[in-house]
Formats: structure tokens, sequence, C-alpha cells
């Protein structure tokens, strides 16, 4: 007679009491596939934990978000935020679909250069842009955004008695309605150190002032801060129409769209309730189309969005290091990874699915990451299944930021894999190593022998 | 350490405890371990019995039983003796 299957002996106390109107969640429903590859395939080929990028979901959301702008409004560029994700295969695929470079540093500027993107094509925005940075930006004409007036007269320096011009816009920051207000960067609006910063670019025959750029907040959950951003950079455009006759070429409305996480302390889940590309997308070209632009000169529109187009383009796949009961009868779940890999587990409450079947039985229970540290949680309540140690689960929607603000802490960094439109892997980066990190470090002579 | 003598079950995984009031759900295995607790046998021949009747091997059980018996004194399923 062949045995039954076995499943860890478990019982759970049952509680009565008013019905959650939402139901119960629970994430028994397993993903054993991402993209047509079976996960324990990815596990076997790839090692866990391992990210994996969907190439076809990239290609589904730049799509669906051009097409959510392109069609209301005629003039639409949108530039992919490399620090959302800068491996240089997911950033090609964002070129390949006609995005820009937005780039932050000289890295993430040397990195576009690199994949390809033309000088005229990079955005270079950031705070920190020394004056090496800025003259290879203008020798290679890219669009300069000024973030403060001590770049503003660094740059008029450099460019003094060269003959060269450079493409410059401000950015600005504003009250939108929303809190927090982002201040730090760029100049403000309202206390007019904005239209100071135009007048001065004005003055300076050696600097273009071709757009202007606001990046109000990220994970904005309200839309209508961005038609109050809108009407705020259509009005200093006018302005600088009327005060010089040109037309601005184009209003930089930023990133900050949303992607469909859920925050932590959201009661609802994100999903059901942040706005869609097409909820920014009607009131950002709205706004614009009823300013008092002249219809052929409308500016075009560029979008830095990062987030909504990679997020849920990625997952995380791992495995159960072990299970443990807490001092107050909690299950704990250890994985492979942790906020070492999962920056925004600070941030979300990350969807966790199991990667094969289980029964109907599920158990609330604690993530815990694999460093020895207490920080080191991904989910302080989560109902799932009755893991096992080496059971494989998914992480869904960790392709932003993840990759670029993960932390090579405790633990060495795992691969990333690429799943393309034909259901093929592909490599995008190799783990880390013992070499790898041992590479970078030096020892002095009088320290090498203990 | 003996299973408290009233604990009702039900063949659907359902657990009555009549001196509490408290009901628990379970799953197949667990069923069958408070049976066996309910007819006496110890540890080790339950450990003997799960693995002739399951698919698993005895460091398993070792490990989930350890587990489960302090669920069991936790809900007063199980008392001490002693």
């Amino acid at each position: 007679m062949s045995k039954l299957s076995y499943e860890r002996p478990f019982i759970q106390k049952l509680n009565t009491g008013s019905m959650n109107k939402f139901g119960t969640k629970t994430e028994f429903a397993p993903v054993t596939h991402l993209d047509g590859i079976r996960v324990s395939k990815l596990i076997e080929d790839y090692g866990s934990p391992c990210f994996v990028i969907s190439e076809r979901q990239i290609r589904k959301n730049v799509q669906n978000a051009n097409r959510a702008f392109k069609t209301r409004y005629p003039k639409i560029q949108f530039a992919w935020s490399y620090k959302t994700n800068y491996l240089s295969a997911v950033c090609n695929v964002f070129h390949q679909e006609g995005s820009w470079a937005e780039v932050v540093s000289i890295y993430e500027y040397k990195k576009a250069l690199l994949n390809g993107v033309e000088g005229n094509k990079i955005i270079f925005n950031g705070p920190d842009k020394t004056e090496e940075d800025l003259a290879l930006a203008v020798e290679n004409n890219s669009l300069i955004h000024i973030d403060h007036f001590d770049e503003l007269y660094s740059l008029v320096g450099l460019l003094d008695g060269t003959g060269k011009k450079a493409r410059v816009a401000i950015r600005v920051n504003m009250d939108t309605g929303i809190y927090p207000m982002w201040d730090r960067f760029g100049f403000n609006y309202e206390n007019g150190q904005a239209w100071n910063a135009i007048i001065k670019i004005l003055s300076h025959k050696e600097l273009e002032l071709v757009g202007l750029h606001s990046h109000i907040g990220t994970f904005m959950l309200s839309t209508s801060a961005y038609a109050t951003a809108a009407y705020k950079l259509c009005d200093l455009a006018t302005n600088v129409k009327l005060k010089t006759g040109k037309p601005i070429q184009y209003l930089d409305l930023g990133g900050g769209f949303a992607s469909t996480n859920t925050l932590k302390g959201s009661y609802l889940q994100g999903a059901d309730i942040v706005p869609t590309i097409d909820d920014y997308a009607e009131v950002i070209t709205s706004a614009i189309l009823n300013s008092n632009f002249a219809q052929d000169e409308l500016p075009t529109i560029i979008l830095e969005s990062g987030r909504a187009l990679i997020d849920d383009a990625a997952w995380l796949i791992g495995s159960v290091v072990a299970t443990k009961r807490l001092s107050d009868d909690r299950r704990a779940t250890i994985m492979d990874f942790g906020v070492n890999l999962l920056f925004n587990a600070f941030w979300y409450d990350y969807k966790i699915s199991p990667a094969q079947e289980f029964t109907h039985h599920t158990e609330d229970m604690v993530i815990y990451g694999p460093l020895c540290m207490n920080i080191d949680c991904i989910r302080e309540s989560i109902n799932l299944p009755l893991l096992n140690k080496g059971d494989q689960v998914v992480v869904h929607k960790v392709g932003a930021y993840n990759m670029t603000q993960w932390m090579q802490f405790i633990q060495m960094r795992p691969k990333i894999v690429m799943i393309d439109m034909e259901g093929k892997s592909h490599i995008l980066r190799e783990n880390e190593s013992l070499d790898t990190m041992m590479e970078l470090e030096r020892m002095p002579e009088h320290l090498k022998n203990i | 350490m003996q299973i408290n003598k009233n604990i009702a079950i039900s063949d659907s995984g359902f657990v009555f405890n009549p001196s509490t009031g408290d009901s628990f759900s379970t799953n197949q295995v667990g069923l069958e371990i408070i049976r066996l607790l309910k007819e006496n046998k110890s540890k080790e021949e339950l450990i003997k019995e799960l693995v002739l009747k399951f698919s698993t091997d005895e460091s398993t059980l070792e490990k989930d039983l350890g587990d489960f018996f302090m669920m069991l004194n936790s809900y007063q399923i199980l008392v001490n003796n002693d």
C-alpha cells in the first residue's frame, strides 16, 4: 500500500468574532511558472535566491504608458529612470521601446553612453554634477537639469569664453498639496526662486533654456498633485514666452507614478487604490492642454516614470532556510533572501507565493531573511501554507529599486536573469563571489601575516 | 505528558476542548497524532506508526512533533502528569 503524502502537523485555534468584510487574504495559490519557465528549473539553473525579470512585461508596461499619453497629447517622450533599475539589458529594453535616458550621476550618465544612447537623448538630473561631469554633458549636447545656483554658476564659469552652449532646464519644486513636500531638489516656485533662476539663465547667452522640470514625489497616490505641478510649470513657461518670445520646448513632469505594490500600513491592497497610468495621463495632459500655449507651440511632455514601469516586471525567487516558533507561538519562516536584496521591504508588504502545491491549510507567520540582524524582516505578518525547509517561494513586483539599492551585507548578491519574448532565460548579472569582493580590497604588507 | 481525555475530534479535523470551550482545526497528520495520543501511544510509538503511514522519515517527525506538542501544550490539549 502506498503511503499518504506527509504535511507538517498543524493545529490552529478557531476564533469567533465579527467577519472581515474583505475576507481573509491567503496566498496559498502556487505560482509554479514565471513567463513559462518552472520556478524549480530556474532555481536549479541559476541558484537560490535569484532575481527574474520579464522582458515581455517591461515592453507591455512601456507600450501601455505610451498609449495612455500619446492618445491624449501629441508630443510625448518617455525617459528611462536609470536609478530605478540600471541593469544595461533592462535599460536597453526601454531604449528599444523609444525611451531616452534619465540619469542622476556620472556613473549612470556614462552607462547610458555605453548602452548606445545618443548624448542629446540623455537627461542629466541630480544635485551632484562636477565641472568635469557638466563639461562632458555639454560636449554631448545633453539636457542638463540644473538643481541649484552653485551648479548654474559652475556651468556659466565652465562655458565662459569657450563659445559653447549648453541646453538646460531647471528643476522646480513646489507645493502641490501633498505631504511631505519635496523641496530639497531644484528651485522653489512659490517663493520666486525658480523665476530668479530662469532670469539668470536667460541673461547668459551660453545657456539655452529649453525645458522646465519637476518631480513632486514618489509613489504618488494622488493624481491631482500632477495637475497642480503641470499648471505651475505652464505658468513659468508662458511667462518665459512673454519675456523672450521663445517657447519652452518641453515640460518634464518627472516620475513618481505608483506601482501596484501594497504600502505598509495600507488597509487596501495596492492594486485596488493606486491610480492607473491613464489616470495620471488624463490630469497631466488636460492641465497642459488647458494652459495658454498656442496650438503650434505645445511643449513636449517628458516623463521619467520608473517604478510604475518596472516593479511588476520582476520577481525574486528563493527558498525556505528554516521554520521555527517564536516566544509568542507565532510561526517564523527564514528565507535565503532578506532586506539585503529587498530594500523596498521597508516600505512594501510584498506579495509572496509558494512555488509548489500545498493543502488548503495556512498559518500566520513572520518572514525573516538570512541576515544575522534584527532588522531583516520581509513580512511582519503573512498567511501562507505550511512551508518547510527547501520549499521555494516567489516574491512579486520587485523590479524597482531593489536591484540598485541592494546591499552586499553579510551575504553576497545573487544572479539576475531575464526571460525574453520567446521564453528563453538569459543571465543579466552574475552572482558575486568571494573573488568579487576581494578584488577591491588591499592588504598593507605589515598585516599580511597573523 | 498526556492528552486531555475530554477532547473531541471529528474525521474532518475539527477538535473541541469541552473544558475550555475552545475549538481547533487540524490537518490529517495532526488528526492522526491526536488519535494515537488518545490511544496512549508514546512518542516513540507515534513516530513508528506515522512513518509506516506517511511518506516521511523519523528525523523530520522528531522535529515536527516537538513543535506540534508545544502547540498542543499551549492550547491545553496536552496536560502534564507531573
